[in-house]
């Protein structure tokens, strides 16, 4: 499983880099986390506001902190 | 550099300042005193009523309020004049957290409605900082807080005309017609009128509990100064209310999270800002280590130098978020003319040198001077009109 976190560095994008962290724990999944912050690659994604998560290619939230119940369903959806 | 590294630098840089600065001068002394005595002035009248509640506003908007909803208006696909209007003003909904504004134009540019509703989205963000216009209005002023809000809006829509039609039609890159990923829309489990209320009300509390004492007596403006401390403890009734049965102990709890990320990150800047700002013009009718007159003398009055210099000073120089409102007021107090001060505030938040070459990568050399000369034009008219207004 693949994740990346998009987001230049602020403290949100760091926030959702932890709860993503503390999904995976909860899960017991194991999985690739990226964080890119190199805006042209963000752009790549077509999301219109950052922070933004991906799991396996899949955009599954941008623009806003997703809770920790969101992150565990988004990689749920993606086992 | 490595951390080992930077922790060298840190503590020879803080050993050379304690050895070399002349505290035992009295102009430097007098100087760390104001900067103390603004530092205290803010705590004492600016942050428990104003900057507080605002922070509370700043980290509802993150939370509650539907981005994706605003941001279809700027996509490919959507009516151009109204674009432009929400871009204009979607800076305060869209941009709360800075760091959200470069990544945010991109998108627009790229792959939404254009270069003329990005650019008035990439001036706005930052122009039309909530946070930043409710402490532009409660430390210098309603006038001039009005006066920034109102002129970066209006700033922000002729700057996207203006650059639409400069740069328009060369813009023939293929335009990607799919409207933005957004993932799974977060749980909005309340009618619109309900958010809209519950902004209203907090608005509310913080527009009453910071109401000023007029001059007369008589009069509308008295009669609410005079009952303001009842009508905000109605408003806090209702607020708490609102919070009981409308919202989840979930939602509540991202919301004080929300607030509280942007107090972390914003008050430690603030205060150094505060303190520089001291430590350099010192509180209005005291000076520090700037003398009065080299301020009066190159932004005093409302000649057009004045406006240009502090409009293109502005453009040049970083301010972190909310910054500006206590260097203004050094510079308002030590002799800078309204005029002037309006031009910095239209100009400074939108620029800086870091984000010119930011945005010059992103748009290109020639798109980029335009853009900065038009934001430094404006500005330095804008402020001629106000300070000859007013």
């Amino acid at each position: 499983m693949e994740i990346k976190i998009l987001g230049p560095g602020c403290p949100r994008c760091h926030e959702v880099e932890k709860r993503t962290m503390n999904a995976l724990a909860e899960l017991n999944i194991a999985a690739d986390v990226e964080k890119v912050s190199d805006i042209k690659k963000i752009m790549d994604y077509k999301i219109m506001g950052t922070p933004g998560l991906v799991v396996n290619g899949k955009v599954k939230s941008a623009g806003r902190i997703p809770s920790l119940e969101d992150i565990k369903r988004f990689i749920q959806e993606e086992v | 550099m490595s951390k080992e590294i930077k922790i060298l630098l840190i503590i020879v840089a803080v050993f050379l300042a304690a050895y070399l600065i002349p505290f035992g001068r009295s102009g430097v002394q007098n100087a760390l005193l104001e900067a103390f005595a603004l530092l205290q002035e803010y705590a004492r009248q600016h942050v428990l009523l104003c900057l507080i509640p605002a922070f509370f506003i700043a980290g509802a908007i993150t939370v509650f309020i539907r981005q994706e909803a605003v941001v279809k208006y700027l996509g490919p696909k959507s009516n151009k004049p109204l674009a432009y209007g929400i871009a204009s003003v979607s800076g305060t909904i869209l941009a709360v957290c800075s760091c959200t504004v470069l990544p945010l134009f991109a998108g627009i540019y790229t792959r939404g409605a254009g270069i003329g509703p990005a650019t008035a989205f990439l001036y706005s963000g930052p122009a039309i900082n909530v946070l930043a216009i409710i402490l532009t209005a409660k430390v210098l002023g309603l006038k001039i807080g009005l006066a920034r809000a109102l002129g970066a809006i209006a700033f922000s829509v002729v700057i996207g005309l203006l650059m639409q039609l400069l740069f328009g039609k060369k813009d023939a890159r293929e335009r990607n017609e799919n409207d933005f990923a957004s993932g799974a829309p977060s749980d909005l489990s309340r009618p619109l009128w309900k958010t809209g209320l519950y902004f209203a009300v907090m608005i509310g509390i913080l527009v009453f509990m910071n109401w000023g004492k007029s001059d007369t007596t008589l009069g509308l403006w008295y009669s609410i100064y005079q009952a303001k401390w009842f009508v905000s403890a109605g408003l806090w009734v209702i607020l708490m209310g609102m919070l009981l049965r409308w919202f989840r102990r979930d939602e509540i709890k991202e919301w004080v999270f929300s607030t509280w990320v942007f107090a972390k990150q914003i008050f430690p800047l603030l205060f150094a800002g505060v303190f520089v700002a001291g430590l350099l013009l010192g509180r209005p009718g005291h000076e520090a280590l700037i003398p009065n007159a080299w301020i009066a003398k190159l932004v005093g009055g409302n000649s057009i130098w004045a406006n240009l210099f502090a409009s293109v000073s502005g453009a040049l120089m970083y301010f972190a978020t909310l910054t500006e409102v206590p260097i203004l007021q050094g510079l308002l107090g030590s002799g800078m003319g309204q005029g002037p001060a309006l031009a910095l505030l239209l100009a400074g938040p939108a620029l800086s040198l870091p984000s010119m070459i930011v945005i010059r990568r992103m748009m290109g050399t020639k798109k980029a001077l335009v853009y900065i000369t038009l934001v430094v034009v404006m500005s330095t008219v804008t402020g001629i009109l106000f300070g000859w207004l007013f």
